[in-house]
């Protein structure tokens, strides 16, 4: 171990003769290295803009939880805990890494610092830590070699398979872990020989069993070794660093910038262009990506720091019934698409539609933003945003699927994806049984309400959802909330549409109900939609603050105006499945599980994904429009999901969840034996209600809503 | 290739519900929305794919009022060059005849080498484009589900006949098709789209550009005339079949017959 | 009374049922007439056929001409326009070749022309009055037409019902050289048939549409029986096309296709408001279903509770029987 100046001479005099050597090799490693990261930062200069350097404090924050605290890698304990003892290794090592590529230069160099305790604490710190890295590098190798986890296979449609580009990376780590220890060895034992101290031993480290095995070898094979094993450890440094930024380890490199401008607020989508405000759309020359440079440099960047580990595409409900799209690969094909077009040596080559030649359309098409993917990056690679500005860019060239242009067109001219007439749109709160429990007027913004309930297209049309608003107007009234609904004014919420791609319609839309909620004097808006939770709290500005029902419900259980009536059979085990854009974007996950076990009798159990792992149910809005390639449906992956767990009733949040839990059931052939409700249809059969005579007609007829629900 | 899209403004059956008015003669016009007939906009398409291929410009035209010029500019956003349309006061009323003779006055001002129709709009006439061909002497196919370009002199067609089969003709230019749905899968045409041509101009033509009087177009000389609406009597609800299976049988047979549903 | 003529169409020497249904429908334009059938084509099949046809017409006209030996609109329409008297009107089914051949027809004859006729009325003075349909057969309108220079008319198939069969003893007249030598600018080639698979659902007017009642894929045979029975197509509600039953293509619905048939016969169907989405104009509803409380009984014209398993194939054979009776 390096203690400063005074052993310099000592031991490391078989240094000097050769630094002119060492020398070189800093200078033309330091120097490739500028060149490559120069050549890398190409693309990224030309590319679109992207504010990420605003509120540096949450950066610096984030900093600290995802990139130092390795926050996410325990979600995958074996790779996780290895992940975070070799970089816990690398953070520790980097000081000495560098004092010891330091120790090459010119003899009259002096390293800063004194010898004392402090430099002796880190030295036996920096034996374990090489130690430990050496270790982890080989149980990973074997990891790779022989146990193979399965998300890290590359399908033959994406290419080659890179175990052995990976088993070669881990080699190399190990081989520099070996080097230094063996310099360090090397020099210490020649230290002891000399009758110098050697500090204290750390004993099973990989220096201190190298110095041991060295003990008695001749001071000259002792520098021979010193210094060959110090070039190894200069020329493998300088090999590595100037070779992961070929591959998936530069990440090294842009982890800690990725993460630092990791994007801040969940829930949103990028705007078309940072620097374009809405008014200037029109002025726009081409919305989307549709070619690599249409990028935003985070984007690139992303591509960039992708480790290929496979987490985002083990959690990937399309990549896991067999639709076209696999998160890891869309990246990792465009990281290597710009590779090849901006070489080291040769000029960029030209721009070409990425849809069409790496990307497929369907591939595009087949994610439904359940957001998973980005849950699961350790890096804080996005996904989401990329798969709007690659949508916008289809759309843009008219490439929609014929499904989709269908139900875009309705939106347009309908407000409704069904293309039904406008004016139905509140005929659910008409039937005559319904108004006799319940009143739901539409706000004029003279009628004295605060409340809006905004109920969203699929919730107002269909059949079998109306029993979810009806519900939520229940349990509203019996919140004595005064609520009423923007009737036909409400138009549908958009939040699929601009997830689709077809920015310019949401936003008409959103201009519509904005003017339509401004006029309605609410101050709060209230819906039993995650999509149109998450559209009106993220994408809708200038409106009030949006509450899902799962969030009253839950308080008014906290605060007792909620009181539910035991459950009336006792047979049934239940379970909760979050819904993407309640749970995951909006990370509301104990409100509906508090209401589910204030419900006396409930015997609830958790399926294993649960949560911010929830597996999504097949998407809402347009997504139930699209016809994609795949070998199962979501949902039927989910209610097996909820078998496994030994439940018979998924409760959801979401009317477009509860459509796909219902058909999936039928699908897999589990009508006889599990069944699927709303959380507010199950409120309100529950809900202790203290007049009478409402136990008896209306309960009856509460009752019938929620069973003809159930049998279609 | 001068490729000419004959289209026409109709009310979109898939987003509405087609009901009679109260008073009975008429439906309902309130909250009816409009859009290009299906089978034109697959015209449409189908031109620009053969001008893509085989170079050339593609007009769309129609015959009707301000209300039908937004159609001709969805055509635009979608790709069309340019759009026409024929309007003038003694249009009015005209008959299918009399809608071929405004366009085939139309198509005589400029030199087409393919004129497409839809195979038919909302009143399932199926009519324009045949009576089009006859009046300007072209030779005619209806349901073209494919169109290949052999030279500048003919095309490749096939049309869609019973069964599924397909009837593949040559066919030589200029010539006349109407065509039907499904031949490919038409773009998608944004509000961006239609905003970026919203201020284009769409020049119009009426009688007197064309060079044709009330005598042969307009209601006076419309051989056609529809007097009213109606609904035939219908049932609420399913009648519901309650004797036993066999009788049951005998009596949906009975009912298939009287539908056109047994061969 | 104007002559009416009735344009045949045949396949392989044997005349299409309209045959019959266009002589019905002549009669309720002029009830006195005697129409007369037109029948273009080639050899001994184009004999076979005008010979059947006296039974029903009293007088077949037989244009023979080797360009005619397939059915090209084009000939054909110039072959009639040299052998139709003036003032004749001209009955044609309104299927593919109908609709080639007609409007054009109309413009070269100088006659008014009306399609798709689900109904006549009757001539009053100088009007034809007839039923059409518009919007997808959404809604019926009374229709008239000015037959002072006579008309060219086509007639739904299936429309008119051909009257018990009224033996004409007509005769066959071979109005062949009236005709001459024939050219157009559309030429045959060939024809492609359809691929076993290929079946389109969106372009019957008959369907035979199953759900999750089916329960297995083996089952799916009882609903092809009756659709080969019906001359119909089989098609689906999503559940069987995700279990892949049936293929995609099949299935009806807000993301499959949207079908306008005539008859809808859907068996084991909920009718849930996804499929019925797919369900355009206003076919006539069968329903067929175990359970009474299904939705699908509130849409449908005809609602029978039964399990499909048992209800088609008594449905089919009584059919069949039917058919073998009307065969003889």
């Amino acid at each position: 171990m390096l203690e400063g100046a005074q052993f310099v001479p000592a031991f490391l005099s078989w240094l000097v003769p050769e630094w002119p050597l060492f020398l070189k090799i800093h200078v033309l490693g330091l120097a490739c290295f500028t060149y490559i990261v120069a050549r890398r930062l190409v693309p990224l200069v030309r590319a679109a803009r992207d504010p990420r350097f605003d509120r540096p404090v949450t950066r610096l924050g984030m900093v600290l939880k995802y990139w130092l605290g390795q926050w996410k890698h325990p979600r995958y304990k074996t790779a996780g805990s290895l992940h975070i003892l070799v970089f816990a290794g690398f953070i520790l090592l980097v000081i000495r890494t560098f004092t010891v590529l330091l120790a090459g230069v010119p003899e009259n160099f002096r390293l800063p610092g004194r010898p004392g305790v402090a430099s002796e604490a880190y030295g036996v710190v920096t034996d374990y830590a090489l130690t430990l890295v050496f270790l982890c590098m080989l149980f990973a190798m074997v990891r790779r070699l022989v146990f193979k986890p399965a998300r890290y296979a590359v399908p033959a449609r994406y290419g080659k398979a890179r175990a052995a580009d990976a088993i070669f990376l881990l080699a190399l780590i190990a081989l520099l872990m070996l080097a230094d220890s063996l310099f360090e060895a090397a020099n210490r034992a020649a230290q002891a020989q000399q009758g110098l101290p050697v500090g204290v031993a750390t004993v099973l480290s990989l220096p201190w069993a190298l110095k041991t095995a060295l003990a008695s070898t001749s001071l000259p094979v002792l520098s021979t070794l010193s210094s060959r094993a110090y070039l190894l450890h200069e020329v493998v440094f300088y090999f590595l660093l100037c070779y992961r930024p070929f591959g998936i380890q530069f990440h090294v490199e842009t982890s800690l910038f990725n993460v630092y401008c990791a994007k801040l607020e969940k829930g949103t989508v990028k705007p078309v262009d940072w620097g374009v405000g809405d008014e200037h759309l029109d002025e726009v020359k081409s919305f989307g990506v549709k070619t690599f440079e249409d990028f935003t440099w985070k984007q690139m960047l992303d591509f960039y720091s992708c480790a290929d580990c496979g987490r985002c595409s083990d959690q990937c409900p399309a990549n896991a019934v067999g639709r076209p799209l696999s998160p890891r690969f869309l990246t990792i094909k465009a990281r290597d698409y710009a590779f090849e077009h901006y070489p080291m040596l040769r000029r960029p080559g030209n721009g070409q539609p990425l849809v069409g030649s790496i990307y497929s359309e369907d591939e595009i098409w087949s994610c439904t933003t359940c957001g998973a993917c980005e849950e699961e990056c350790p890096l804080l690679v996005e996904y989401v945003d990329k798969i709007v500005d690659l949508r916008r860019g289809l759309v843009d060239d008219g490439k929609v699927p014929q499904s989709l242009q269908k139900a875009l067109k309705a939106l347009e001219s309908r407000g409704n994806p069904y293309g039904k007439l406008g004016k139905k749109r509140a005929d659910w709160a008409q039937a005559a049984d319904f108004q006799r429990t319940c009143s739901v007027p539409t706000l004029t913004g003279k009628n004295g309400a605060d409340t809006l309930y905004f109920i969203d297209s699929i919730t107002s049309y269909d059949d079998r959802m109306q029993s979810i608003a009806r519900s939520t107007a229940r349990i509203l009234t019996h919140l004595r909330e005064k609520f009423g609904i923007l009737g036909a004014l409400e138009k549908d919420s958009g939040h699929e549409v601009r997830r689709f791609g077809e920015e310019m319609l949401f936003q008409s839309l959103r201009r519509d109900n904005v003017q339509a909620i401004k006029a309605c004097g609410a101050k709060r808006i209230v819906t039993a939609d995650p999509h149109a939770y998450n559209a009106l709290k993220h994408d809708y500005r200038d409106v009030p603050p949006v509450e899902h029902i799962s969030q009253l419900i839950a308080r008014g259980v906290k605060s007792g105006a909620i009181g539910f009536k035991p459950l009336a059979d006792g047979n049934s085990v239940y379970t909760y499945h979050d819904p993407c854009y309640l749970g995951r974007h909006n990370q509301v996950y104990e409100e509906p599980r508090n209401v589910l076990d204030a419900i006396p009798g409930l015997k609830r159990v958790e399926m294993g994904r649960s949560r911010d792992r929830s597996f999504c149910c097949g998407g809402g809005g347009l997504a139930l429009f699209y016809e994609p390639k795949e070998e199962q449906r979501m949902g039927v992956k989910r209610v097996q999901m909820a078998a496994e767990a030994g439940a018979n009733v998924i409760v959801t949040a979401c009317p477009y969840c509860l459509a796909n839990m219902e058909d999936a059931i039928k699908v897999a052939g589990l009508d006889a034996k599990m069944r699927a409700i709303d959380l507010a249809e199950l409120a309100d059969q529950q809900i202790a209600r203290e007049v009478p005579k409402v136990e008896g007609r209306e309960a009856a007829v509460i009752q019938q809503e929620c069973a003809v629900g159930r049998s279609s | 290739m001068n490729i000419l899209v004959c289209v026409k403004r109709v009310v979109d059956t898939s987003e509405n519900e087609i009901a009679l008015n109260s008073a009975g003669d008429d439906i309902e016009r309130n909250d009816l929305v409009y859009s290009i007939n299906e089978p034109d906009n697959y015209a449409v398409e189908e031109a620009l794919q053969i001008a893509a291929r085989s170079g050339g410009q593609v007009t769309v035209v129609t015959v009707g009022g301000e209300d039908d010029e937004e159609i001709l500019r969805r055509e635009m956003a979608m790709g069309a060059n340019q759009g026409v349309l024929l309007t003038d006061d003694c249009f009015a009323g005209s008959d299918g005849r009399g809608v071929a003779t405004i366009l085939k006055a139309f198509v005589r001002r400029g030199n087409y080498d393919l004129i497409l129709t839809g195979v038919q709009a909302e009143d399932g006439a199926a009519q324009v484009g045949g009576m089009l061909a006859a009046m300007l002497d072209y030779p005619f196919a209806s349901l073209v589900t494919s169109i290949e370009v052999l030279d500048s002199a003919k095309l490749k067609i096939s049309r869609e006949i019973e069964g599924g089969n397909k009837e593949l003709n040559e066919i030589d230019l200029p010539c006349v098709l109407s065509i039907q749905t499904g031949i490919n899968e038409p773009r998608y045409v944004g509000m961006r789209g239609i905003r970026a041509v919203a201020s284009i101009p769409v020049p119009s033509y009426g009688g007197t550009e064309l060079g044709l009087d009330g005598g042969t177009v307009g209601a006076a000389a419309a051989k056609v005339k529809r007097t009213d609406y109606f609904v035939p009597a219908l049932g609420k609800g399913a009648e519901m079949f309650r004797a036993n299976r066999e009788e049951n049988v005998e009596k949906l047979i009975e009912l298939l017959a009287a539908k056109g549903g047994l061969k | 009374m104007a002559r009416i003529y009735a344009y045949i169409t045949h396949r392989g020497g044997v005349a299409d049922d309209t045959a019959a249904e266009l002589a019905a429908a002549a009669r309720k334009i002029d009830p006195t007439a005697s129409p007369t059938a037109l029948v273009t084509g080639w050899g001994t099949e184009l004999d076979g056929v005008c010979n059947a046809l006296r039974a029903s017409y009293a007088e077949v006209w037989k244009i023979a001409n080797v360009a005619l030996a397939y059915p090209n609109a084009e000939l054909i329409r110039k072959a009639l326009v040299r052998v139709v008297a003036p003032g004749g009107f001209v009955l044609a089914p309104h299927e593919h070749l109908g609709m080639d051949l007609s409007p054009g027809l109309s413009i070269q004859l100088s006659a008014a022309y009306v399609s798709d006729v689900v109904g006549i009325a009757g001539i009053e003075g100088t009007e034809l009055k007839v039923i059409r349909q518009e919007f997808g057969g959404q809604v019926s309108a009374h229709v008239r037409c000015d037959v002072s220079s006579s008309a060219v008319v086509t007639v739904r198939p299936g429309a008119f019902q051909p009257a018990a069969s009224n033996p004409a003893g007509g005769t066959v007249v071979d109005k062949s050289n009236d005709v001459g030598a024939l050219t157009a600018g559309r030429r045959y080639l060939g024809t492609l048939e359809a691929e076993a698979g290929d079946v389109d659902i969106t372009k019957h007017s008959v369907l035979v549409s199953i759900g999750r009642g089916i329960q297995e894929k083996e089952n799916v045979a009882i609903a092809q029986e009756l659709a080969d029975a019906l001359g119909a197509a089989v098609s689906c509600s999503r559940p069987v096309a995700d279990a892949k039953w049936l293929e995609k293509s099949r299935q009806v619905g807000s993301s499959g296709k949207t079908v306008k048939p005539k008859v809808y016969l859907a068996c084991g169907i909920s009718g849930a408001f996804q499929h019925l989405a797919g369900l355009k104009g206003h076919p006539f509803i069968v329903a067929i279903n175990k359970n009474p409380q299904a939705p699908i009984f509130q849409v449908a014209d005809v609602g029978i509770v039964d399990d499909l398993l048992e209800f088609l194939p008594e449905l089919t054979s009584k059919i069949r029987e039917r058919q073998e009776v009307a065969a003889k």
